[in-house]
């Protein structure tokens, strides 16, 4: 059984308790304890099911690389699920419970998938679920949702309680790993007066070399660790992190750290998560390596561990997973764990070596300790059900058909090291297959390339191959100074050791029965038969075996599996491994939380909000808003319990009888000016717009380069060479880049200036019958029909206030919009209601205006137009200048396609029985496509119910709809049905325009 | 996450703070021009694997536009210059030249 024991133990507190529950059991660890230490400490061997065969799964690991001991963890709005217990710190009242089993984790239904394995192999869905096609939407595609995943998903109506942050850094040296590796580079940089950043995943300084047993520097490896860390914090210029991972590199030297600050303190206050936003001259990337497993017959069951995460569990946290240990290894670094068990007093049943002749230090060493070693043997067969009883060994090369039965109750095995390369490869360093040691690392004369095509990752350590302590430490000199910082070559005193055997399948002759049961990928059930059977169907690049076999494609991201399944692939393509390659290392190293790179970045500050003048007044008065760009504005202003559809009613109607204001700062206002300025606003509009006399206003269209009709608005010429246009709410910033745009490079020589001031005025509609009237109480300025002429303006005191008068329409009422200066804004709306409180002066909001402009056949941009509209097909042919030469678009409306007749084109449209037709319905034709769906000629563009009119009012592009009027047409609607509507004109209320124009 | 040096206020801006605005040294084809012109102006961009020139705003930053040279495939940047030119300035092409001898300018 897997127990705590009397020795070892370097980081855990003996002194301390810890409670937490796994499955609702209360159980204890100390301080200093992972989850994963702890559940073994309580014999907790089985802690999980793996994801499509729901194999009973145990630890297997002792870092973030554990692909089979994932749980949930916390509970309520702090629910996560997939957390590796590896990882997690252990802390008072921690609440875990294991994941993707049913009804429980010891009996599971689910397990019935192992035993039809043979009939889920490789690629099974692409086979299996393509006929009958019906089938797919009611029989497979529930029964894979039910059983698909793995942890639970909070509620989406979930909001997580926590804060997190992100902190930006910008350094000239970021070192990513605090093991031996890392320290003497921290500290070498350090010196050489760099700004350095050293961060490290785990909550430890010193990586394995404690484990391991190095000497460095002539100390111990704790020692060395402890004072190199003492000297690093007293540098000014070097900034310490624990508990921080290097997660990605991007480009030109950016990358990304998560910081889990509280995690392990399981208390409220700090920020949970922080991520660390990072632009760093140099990367030193000494992540180390990690250990491969092997594979033999039953490798995955609970028991079966790495042999470096039986070493940790024993000399970090005293604990060891069995009282009989076997170890298996093709190399000499897994003798390690056999004298790191048997010093602990932790029997081991023998060592199990695939290499003809074993004669090592470490293994003498071994055999000196009369442990046997059973060298040119093979694990053929691991029994157990929930956890390791005995193993069989076998000859490793050829079946002679001896064996021995050798009972224990863990196997420690190891397949070599590969060294984590993910940093450097993010962003293309490339990699060598070195084929001594079997793994892949980093070429150092093609490393990921910066701004000046110079590298920007540096490996160290481990992580430059260098997989022996003496050759790690030397590789930090040599690439330091490479750099330019001087790094003493520091002595690390580690055994000889003889090379290992690439022994990727063990037996060798292993037939197809024993290759489906060793497993590569452990937590997506991927074995070596699978990947053979990919390799015969004819997959031979490893990015699609990796997508039919998802080998690699589980939360651990073929950590532990990769380097063994693409060797599997290359020996059964009979091809090299350098020749299969790898698949590609993404970012992030492992899975970050969604709240760190969201940041401080959600609700209220989530997106910054714009505010008119006038937005407080909206919000007292409990207007019910509406986004609009950036802005909000008011959809309506219901009074009492009133519906919104009675709201709009309301103000529509007191807004055509009366008088009504509208809150219409919002709108974009962009001053072009300069000599040139006439010129310019030519190319920029459809229309004429020098021919604008000062004083004067013209609406106008404003197309792309391709013809296609993009914003308009009303355009003022204030004097001679100043223009001030105005664009539609959502685009006065667009509209603005779009000028300078041309302006700067394309026009750089005209002599205009423009500037966005949609926030220095608050604007606002004044419309109605009355709205005179109204502007005439408050005085200083004439109004009158005579003085102030449609698409007229004026400046001067309105009631006190500096005012530009625009007498403008977006109604068909007698409009004024009136632009005061962003300050005075309120005030003037407050003094508007009060002045007009005799004709009942009702705000409106912005589906009043909406449907006041439809009645009026007014078209809005992003409603009648979607990027692929020009002016000619919504009848603005009256806005297009046929006298200019040149315009924007102009050339791009001349295409055989945009000037066609045959277009879809704007008309009005009636429902027969007066009911709203559905926004954004198709009208149907006859006949059904090449598809096989029903021919279209036309859609609703907007569509209304017109208090006016009091019956439903549409607004759509037909296919030659101006030519077809009177014409009943079908449109779809939500439910199947079809509604009956007649092609009229779009403008539906005072065609002649009698009421604006008094 | 590029940074290029915005040529108009000094700034070494970070990709965030920049729009990219595609290819650089179009010309334009107005009214007049053949339907090929408007095509090969409008859409036949040669995405090219190596030396490109490129317009960027300095959108959350001066606001201003400006050209840069730079290799799609590396993101090695060659130097950023004024978009007030038709071609890239030699300078531009120097230190183009000095880091790929075999590129020429097509």
């Amino acid at each position: 059984m897997s127990h705590r024991l009397e020795t070892h133990g370097r980081l855990i507190d003996r002194a301390s308790t810890v409670k937490f529950t796994f499955n609702g059991k209360w159980l204890r660890g100390h301080l200093g304890d992972t989850l994963a230490s702890a559940l073994l400490a309580n014999d907790r061997m089985l802690v999980g099911r793996s994801f499509k065969y729901h194999r009973p799964r145990g630890i297997v690991a002792s870092g973030g690389e554990e692909p089979n001991a994932l749980v949930n963890l916390g509970k309520g709005d702090r629910h996560e699920p997939n957390q590796r217990v590896t990882t997690t710190e252990l802390f008072h009242d921690l609440r875990a419970t294991s994941q993707n089993h049913w009804p429980s984790l010891e009996f599971d239904v689910g397990a019935i998938n192992a035993s039809l394995s043979r009939f889920l192999p490789a690629g099974f869905y692409y086979k299996t679920f393509m006929f009958p096609r019906a089938f797919w939407k009611h029989v497979f595609e529930p029964v894979i949702r039910q059983s698909a995943g793995l942890g639970s998903a909070p509620h989406p109506e979930t909001r997580d309680p926590d804060r997190y942050e992100h902190f930006y850094a910008h350094v000239d040296m970021v070192v990513a790993g605090g093991g031996i590796a890392g320290l003497i580079s921290a500290l070498a940089a350090g010196r050489a007066g760099k700004r350095v950043l050293l961060v490290e995943q785990n909550a430890h300084w010193g990586g394995r070399a404690p484990v391991d047993g190095d000497v460095i520097d002539g100390k111990p490896a704790g020692e060395w660790v402890k004072d190199a860390v003492e000297q690093l914090e007293k540098m000014e210029n070097v900034t310490l992190r624990l508990r921080t991972q290097l997660s990605g590199v991007y480009d030109h030297g950016y990358a990304l750290a998560y910081e889990r600050i509280s995690d392990h303190l399981g208390e409220e206050g700090a920020p949970r998560h922080r991520l660390w936003r990072i632009r760093a001259g140099q990367i030193i990337s000494a992540t180390g390596a990690i250990e491969r497993p092997l594979s033999f017959p039953g490798n995955d069951k609970p028991g079966v561990m790495l042999a470096s995460a039986v070493r940790d569990y024993i000399v970090n946290y005293g604990v060891t997973p069995g009282d009989r240990i076997v170890v298996v290894t093709n190399n000499d670094d897994g003798y390690r764990t056999a004298l790191a068990a048997h010093e602990a007093g932790v029997g081991v049943a023998c060592v199990v070596d695939p290499r003809p002749e074993v004669t090592g230090a470490l293994p003498e060493q071994v055999r000196a300790l009369g442990v046997p070693i059973h060298a040119g043997s093979a694990i053929s067969k691991v029994k157990g059900l929930k956890r390791v009883v005995s193993v069989r060994v076998q000859p490793y090369a050829e079946d002679d058909g001896s064996y021995e039965e050798i009972s224990c109750d863990a196997v420690a095995m190891s397949g070599g090291w590969s060294p984590v390369v993910h940093l450097w490869s993010h962003c293309g360093g490339k990699l060598n297959w070195d084929e001594a040691q079997a793994c892949f690392s980093p070429d150092p004369d093609r490393p990921p390339t910066n701004q000046n095509g110079e590298g920007f990752v540096t490996c160290v350590g481990a992580a430059a191959g260098g997989l022996r302590g003496d050759v790690a430490a030397a590789s930090v000199a040599a690439r330091l100074s490479a750099l330019g910082i001087d790094a003493p070559a520091i002595p690390v005193d580690t055994p000889d050791e003889a090379p290992l055997a690439p022994v990727w399948v063990m037996p060798v002759y292993a037939g197809a029965k024993k290759r489906s049961k060793m497993w590569l990928d452990f937590q997506n059930d991927v074995k070596v038969s699978d990947v053979m059977l990919a390799a015969q169907e004819g997959y031979e690049s490893v990015e699609h075996t990796k997508r039919y076999t998802t080998l690699g494609m589980a939360t651990d991201q073929g950590k532990l599996s990769n380097i063994n399944g693409l060797a599997v692939l290359a020996e059964a393509l009979d091809k090299g491994i350098p020749q299969v390659g790898t698949t590609t290392f993404r970012p992030p190293y492992t899975p970050i939380s969604m709240g760190a790179i969201a940041g401080e970045a959600r609700g209220e500050i989530f997106q910054p909000l714009r505010r008119t003048p006038i937005h407080a007044w909206h919000e007292e008065q409990g207007a019910y808003m509406e986004p609009v760009g950036h802005w909000r504005r008011p959809y309506c202003f219901p009074q009492g319990s009133e519906s919104h559809e009675d709201a709009v009613k309301r103000e529509i109607n007191a807004t055509r009888n009366s008088l009504g204001l509208l809150d219409a700062s919002t709108l974009g206002k962009i001053i072009v000016k300069g000599p040139d300025a006439p010129k310019f606003m030519d190319m920029l509009y459809t229309n004429m717009m020098s021919s604008l006399k000062p004083g004067k206003c013209r609406y106008g269209l404003m197309c792309n380069e391709n013809g296609f009709l993009m914003d308009d608005g009303v355009v003022v010429r204030l004097d001679e060479d100043t223009f001030l246009c105005h664009t539609t709410s959502g685009g006065a910033d667009h509209v603005h880049a779009h000028m300078e745009d041309w302006l700067q490079c394309e026009w750089w020589d005209w002599q205009v200036y423009t500037a966005n001031v949609t926030e220095q005025w608050a604007q606002i509609a004044v419309v109605g019958p009355n709205a005179r009237k109204l502007l005439e109480k408050l005085g200083g300025m004439d109004v009158s029909k005579d003085a102030l002429a449609f698409m007229e303006m004026a400046e001067g005191k309105l009631g006190g206030f500096d005012a530009r008068v625009f007498r403008i329409s977006f109604s068909g009422e007698l409009s004024y919009e009136i632009a005061v200066p962003a300050s005075q804004g309120r005030a003037f709306w407050d003094a508007l209601h009060e002045a007009g409180a005799e004709w009942n002066a009702t705000p409106y909001g912005t589906e009043a205006l909406h449907v006041m402009r439809a009645e009026k056949g007014f078209i809005m941009i992003g409603d009648e137009t979607d990027g692929t509209v020009i002016p000619q097909d919504l009848g603005l042919n009256w806005a297009i200048s046929k006298k200019k030469e040149d315009f924007l678009g102009k050339r791009g409306q001349e295409r055989t396609y945009l000037a066609s007749e045959d277009r879809w084109q704007l008309v009005g449209l009636e429902s027969l029985d007066g009911s709203v037709l559905p926004d954004g319905s198709y009208c149907v034709a006859r006949g059904f496509n090449a598809n096989g769906q029903t021919n279209v000629q036309g859609r609703v563009t907007s569509t209304y119910y017109s208090p006016t009119l009091e019956r439903g009012i549409a607004m759509g592009l037909v296919h030659k709809g101006p030519e077809r009027m009177g014409e009943t047409v079908e449109f779809n609607t939500v439910d199947g049905g079809r509604v009956q509507a007649k092609i009229v004109s779009p403008v539906f209320f005072d065609p002649e325009g009698e009421k604006q124009n008094v | 996450m590029l940074t290029l040096t915005c040529p108009n206020c000094g700034v070494a801006a970070c990709e965030t703070e920049l729009a990219a605005g595609g290819e650089a040294h179009l010309k334009r084809y107005g009214p007049g021009s053949t339907d090929e012109q408007f095509e090969e102006y409008m859409f036949m961009r040669p995405n090219v694997k190596g030396v490109h020139f490129e317009r960027w705003r300095h959108a959350a930053g001066c606001g201003k536009w400006f050209l840069a040279a730079r290799d799609t495939a590396t993101l090695e940047v060659f130097g950023t210059y004024s978009a007030q030119t038709t071609e890239p300035p030699a300078n531009i092409i120097d230190a183009i030249k000095a880091k790929r001898p075999d590129w020429s300018q097509s």
